[in-house]
């Protein structure tokens, strides 16, 4: 240890923000005898500092002395409690990130205080009540320490600088050759390798064929290379089915089956790269990833999320594209659940929840890029498993990643970003778990923080690296780390790294560890000698470390040392390519002959509290409170934005994008299809229903339907069951059969299996089989762009489509939205809004919030809730009335009433009213929190 | 193209300060360039590396973002920066009485330096008596926001008689006095530029939301006793073009925050 360390301590003088907010929280989760909670933040400062240096930074540097006091204790000191209170200390465990740490040693040397050695921060809290030792442990357990990344104490607590890694800087020899198949598995299972016995003795096969054993450099970097998460085994398995042919693989045989047969002009790039790409216009072309970060965001929530969103911009910045939009759809467990029924190891929903949207927050807003798209769902069955599913979109000059793909020989191998460290080792394998009340514990290191504006100089640095053409070839550092980066980008030629040369966090790290860390943040780029000059002044400009770790050969091999000594020598084709095929089972279901709504259980209640209940579930209540902590507005794009509507709350069906810097009127469209509650039942019907309604989403406000594209997250169970694997195959089926049928094709998908825990009372809890299906479309001129919400008295509405239940899984015609289509360009429709969750009568409830209008509609009872694809309503002009019908001719469309200012939204038959609800009734219920 | 190159020489000039982790220099540019100015984006270390003269531009920008992350308060490294690096230029700037204007982290910044609400006392050096601080509710919110320009004294909002409509985007925003007395020599000064107004343009009195952050006295943004510089919260910069406002499809318009700029660059073309 160097110098001593002194203990900050910054307190509000006015009730801290987070104060109330904490308190709800315990209340929450049971903590009912807590009655207050104060909260002060902790700077742990270590270095020979006196007097003056102290006040120094309490007063300039660590409070804000127009707002908060500061005070600092010696170690060793009593944490100092509020009157009536008791004190608990939060720190964060050695070796998680901690950026606010660097930032203070940093400023304080900038400051002129260089005796500022090591920094670390903290949280400290006076809990109020009548609270015994045993309370205050549950509260810090349940609330406000979560035990992954942080400890907590009963008073004050020790700082914790970030610390020396234990790995040896040593090359190991795994003996593998000689191990019968149990040992094989053994092996697998002790280095959580997650690799079958045939995958094992492949690996087995090829080092006897070597005459040697491997490293473990080696081993793991096949565990990595061979994970589910990184080569999509099941997605790539023969299939037997009972009663069917062979699949040769999910992907092949549907996915790049239906994009095949679309063969759309202007798709650039599906299925192969980082991102898919569409064209824009002559100029620009576009491109989409979605991204899951399921188990990270379980056990935590923040960083989980955080880096999901980090990580899925690195994969469009991997396209050379600047990154414009983000998306994100979140499942939780109920918010209400009682937390005595949580699962062991189990964080509660309402803490993933507030956990996962404050890591989309701080990443999105932080990088500076709007957040435009999403969706949040709710089921008990998400509750140890939340998914967190995360989008993003960008932009690049036509034609710029085809000529960015190829690392030619000498070309160095160049990271660009963050250092590495033990941060996110293994995530890879562990994304390909079930998870386990331990695996918070195991899986510790497998946590990351992000820094977004670390991820911020990145896209400076690439956009312009780009335009002056100093790279070949560029791929983002995900799961794998390096190892998949670099063993990527050298698959078809070779490369020669050395492990010394990349800049660590800190000292100590295994050379397998360099290698597989995922730490954040980090691209590698394949750069001719002579443009690396220039390549290291733009990163001296916009503060990007550059490190030099070796180059890319035409050896066919992938070399990899550290001080000069071999830790991995394999060949490419093996590597990349000997993995063997699974062969795996499925069991498919009798598809579900239940009709009906898959919602409203409300039966024998009138259909107005049936209507204000459906508006008040946490699934379709207003997301507001959500969307308005995510800055939508940056970048000055967002023509239609997720809110709209007379009083800026309506909630949209899809964006509209007007990308800075393009020229003309065109822009884009992003929107969603999801549906898991019919995934439980029929995961061939819920394929057809999420991609029917992501185009519908689409199409509403605006987008071309014939140039929109898909993407497809399919977030399943343990595949190994054949139930779970039959579900996965008639959803892929499904999708393939919308897709054709609408002539959509899907340019990038990814899925997420596995999501499963197993209790410590052995039970297993999956999710409920989800498929998220985002679009990603076209509409050639903003100003044709309409939004959901209604706009005047006096204004027809039409149902566009026809109603039959989603269970009979039919689809509309392509013909239907392209006529709707028409309408809009024609500048016929002033509102359009999809019918999802609910059914019409939800829909038009949502219709009349946003323009805080009345409606009287003349539908059949039978209709009124009934959830269905292909539906939509319009509002159309009296005087457009007879052109909107003569566009529709030969399509289902119905005139069902009016736009009214009576305030009330009265549904009736020909012969009787059965729906009359004030729309300040409607507004209420829909703005519900939970 | 020479005569476009003729043209834009006698377009005033805004340098527009990228400091690590800025974010909404571009949607600044765009409104700069809009309102009649070429604009420049200069990263605070490529402006450390090289001698670029700050007295060839005519106006100055702390666009918006989250300077070092905001890590330790929002603006107050980016404000380190300016005062441990950029101290001479940017009062000489302010000084020689050109328009400056810092909008959301800038405003931060300016704040945190000491640079509003004056200056000449307290620039990185005596106790500051502002601030903006965490939101009264406790969050970041980014929601579309009236404002009413309110001051003759500042060159950027002079002559408005409009409100403004535009989103705030911040987690930072609560304009927060160390006594209350200063609101009145504010006031007397005719310094607060902007505050956050109902729909009709009448003042919120603190209430949420068209008050979103709890700011004393509505207070949306502040200039100097000169005038020249202004420091505000909200964005105008994403209200120059009529598809940005969010009900253009229900045919509302108009109050843009391009006349902010409009003003500014003006001043700035008849002062240079």
């Amino acid at each position: 240890m160097s110098g001593r360390s002194h203990t900050l301590v910054v307190q509000s003088k006015k009730s801290d923000p987070r104060n109330a907010g904490l308190l709800v929280d315990a209340h929450a989760l049971g903590l009912h005898g807590v009655t207050d909670i104060q909260c002060r933040d902790l700077y742990f400062i270590e270095g020979d500092l006196g007097e003056p240096d102290l006040k120094r930074l309490a007063g300039e540097l660590l409070s804000d002395p127009v707002a908060q006091t500061a005070e600092w204790r010696s170690a060793g000191g009593d944490a100092v409690a509020l009157s009536n209170t008791q004190v608990i200390e939060t720190a964060r465990r050695p070796g998680v990130t901690d950026s606010v740490a660097e930032q203070i040693v940093r400023a304080a040397h900038e400051l002129g205080i260089a005796a500022v050695q090591r920094a670390a921060t903290g949280n400290s809290y006076c809990v109020g009540g009548d609270l015994s030792t045993d309370d205050l442990r549950t509260l810090a357990e349940r609330l406000l320490a979560n035990s992954v990344i942080q400890h907590y104490n009963l008073g004050a607590i020790e700082p914790t600088f970030p610390q020396t890694a234990k790995g040896s800087a040593k090359v190991d020899t795994i003996q593998l050759r000689e191990l019968d198949g149990d040992g094989l598995l053994a092996l697998s299972r002790d280095r959580r390798a997650a690799l079958d016995l045939a995958e094992m003795s492949a690996i087995q096969g090829y080092f006897q064929s070597e005459d040697r054993d491997p490293t473990d450099v080696e081993f793991e970097m096949l565990a990595q290379t061979w994970s589910e998460h990184c080569v999509h085994k099941t997605f790539r398995a023969k299939i037997e089915a009972d009663g069917q042919a062979p699949i040769d693989g999910l992907l092949k045989t549907y996915l790049v089956a239906a994009t095949n047969a679309i063969a759309a002009p202007w798709v650039r790039s599906a299925f192969v790269d980082n991102a898919g790409i569409i064209d824009f216009d002559d100029e620009f072309e576009i491109s989409i990833k979605v991204e899951t970060h399921n188990h990270p965001s379980a056990i935590e929530p923040f960083g989980g999320a955080n880096t999901g969103v980090g990580g899925v911009i690195r994969d469009v910045l991997g396209v050379s594209a600047k990154p414009i939009a983000a998306t994100d759809v979140l499942c939780f467990g109920p918010a209400d659940l009682d937390p005595n029924n949580l699962p062991e190891g189990v964080l509660h929903p309402r803490r993933i929840r507030s956990g996962v949207v404050a890591g989309v927050q701080d990443y999105g807003n932080k990088i500076g890029i709007p957040t435009v798209n999403g969706a949040i769902l709710y089921d008990e069955g998400y509750t140890a498993n939340p998914l967190v599913f995360c989008g993003c979109i960008g932009i690049a000059p036509k034609g710029k990643h085809a000529s960015t793909r190829a690392p030619q020989s000498n070309d160095r191998v160049i990271v660009l970003g963050g250092r590495t460290g033990s941060d996110g080792l293994r995530g890879a394998t562990f994304s390909s778990m079930t998870m386990d009340a331990q695996t918070g514990e195991v899986a510790g290191a497998s946590v990351q923080i992000g820094d977004p504006i670390t991820e911020k100089g990145l896209i400076e640095v690439i956009t312009r690296a780009r335009d002056l053409g100093l790279y070949h070839a560029i791929t983002d550092c995900g799961a794998g780390g390096l190892s998949s980066a670099v063993g990527e980008m050298a698959s078809t030629a070779g490369a020669d790294v050395e492990l010394t040369h990349v800049r660590l966090k800190y000292p100590g790290l295994a050379p397998w560890e360099i290698w597989l860390s995922e730490a954040q943040e980090r691209m590698v780029l394949a750069v001719p000698e002579p443009a690396l000059p220039r390549l290291q002044a733009l990163c001296d400009t916009y503060d990007v470390e550059l490190t030099n770790i070796g180059h890319f050969t035409d050896t066919g091999r992938l070399r990899v040392r550290y001080a000069k000594e071999i830790a991995l020598d394999l060949d490419n084709g093996f590597l990349h390519d000997g993995i063997p095929q699974r062969k795996m089972t499925a069991v498919i279901a009798q598809r579900s002959t239940t009709s009906g709504t898959t919602r409203p259980a409300l039966t024998g209640q009138s259909n107005e509290r049936v209507l204000l209940a459906l508006l008040a579930t946490p699934n379709v209540a207003s997301k507001s409170d959500v969307i308005r902590i995510y800055d939508h507005e940056i970048l000055g794009g967002t023509v239609v934005k997720p809110l709209t509507g007379l009083l800026n709350d309506g909630p949209s069906d899809a964006c509209v994008i007007k990308p800075i810097g393009t020229r003309g009127s065109r822009g884009i469209v992003i929107a969603n299809g999801i549906n898991p509650e019919l995934g439980k039942t029929d995961a061939y019907a819920m394929a057809l229903n999420v991609i029917d309604e992501a185009i519908r989403n689409a199409v509403a406000v605006g987008a071309n339907p014939d140039r929109i594209a898909i993407l497809d997250n399919f977030c399943w169970g343990d595949p190994t069951r054949p139930e779970t694997l039959g579900s996965l195959v008639e959803a892929v089926r499904g999708c393939h059969d919308a897709a054709v049928h609408f002539g959509t094709p899907f340019i990038s998908g990814k899925d997420s299996l596995n999501n499963e825990y197993l209790g410590a009372d052995g039970e297993r809890h999956a999710i409920p089989p989800t498929l998220l299906i985002s679009a990603l479309g076209i509409i050639d001129d903003v100003a044709k762009a309409v939004t959901m919400d209604l706009k005047a008295v006096g204004n027809a509405i039409y149902l566009v489509g026809s109603i039959t239940p989603t269970e009979n899984s039919q689809l509309p015609s392509a013909h239907l939205y392209r006529a709707l289509h028409r309408t809009l360009q024609l500048g016929l429709v002033r509102a359009c809004h999809d019918l999802s969750e609910g059914g019409l009568a939800v829909a038009a409830a949502e219709m009349c919030i946003g323009g805080r209008v009345g409606m009287s509609l003349t539908v059949d009872e039978a209709d009124l809730f009934t959830e269905t694809n292909g539906c939509l309503l319009t509002e159309v002009h009296p005087d457009n009335a007879a052109e909107f019908e003569r566009t529709f001719a030969g399509q289902p469309h119905r005139r069902l009433g009016v736009v009214a200012d009576s305030n009330q939204l009265r549904i009736a038959s020909p012969d009787q009213q059965f729906l009359s609800v004030a729309v300040d009734q409607l507004v209420a219920a829909w703005k519900t929190a939970s | 193209m020479e005569n476009s190159l003729l043209v834009n020489d006698m377009l005033p000039r805004a340098l527009i300060l990228h400091a690590y982790g800025s974010n909404r220099d571009l949607d600044a540019a765009q409104a700069f360039e809009l309102a009649g100015a070429q604009s420049d984006v200069v990263a605070l270390t490529e402006l450390r590396a090289r001698a670029l003269r700050w007295a060839d531009y005519q106006l100055l920008c702390l666009p918006g973002g989250f300077a070092h992350a905001d890590a330790l308060g929002a603006g107050k490294l980016f404000a380190l920066d300016l005062t441990t690096y950029f101290a001479d230029e940017v009062t000489a700037f302010v000084d020689a009485g050109k328009p400056v204007i810092g909008m959301c982290n800038g405003f931060q910044a300016l704040v945190k330096s000491g640079i509003l609400p004056d200056g000449r006392d307290e620039f990185g050096s005596a106790a500051p008596t502002t601030t903006l601080t965490f939101n009264a509710a406790g969050h970041f919110e980014c929601r579309w926001i009236t404002l009413r320009p309110q001051s003759e004294t500042c060159v950027w909002t002079r002559g408005l008689s409009e409100p403004i409509y535009c989103p705030v985007a911040h987690g930072e925003g609560n304009y927060t006095v160390i006594d209350e007395s200063l609101i009145s020599d504010l006031s007397s000064q005719d310094q607060i530029a902007l505050v956050y107004a109902n729909a009709d343009g009448s003042p919120a009195n603190g209430e949420y939301p068209h008050n979103p952050n709890g700011s004393i006295a509505d207070i949306a943004g502040v200039c100097n006793p000169a005038g020249n510089v202004l420091g505000l919260m909200p964005h105008p910069e994403n209200h120059i073009l009529p598809h940005q406002h969010p009900r253009w499809t229900r045919g509302e318009g108009g109050q843009l925050g391009l006349t902010l700029f409009e003003n500014g660059v003006k001043y700035a073309s008849e002062h240079a």
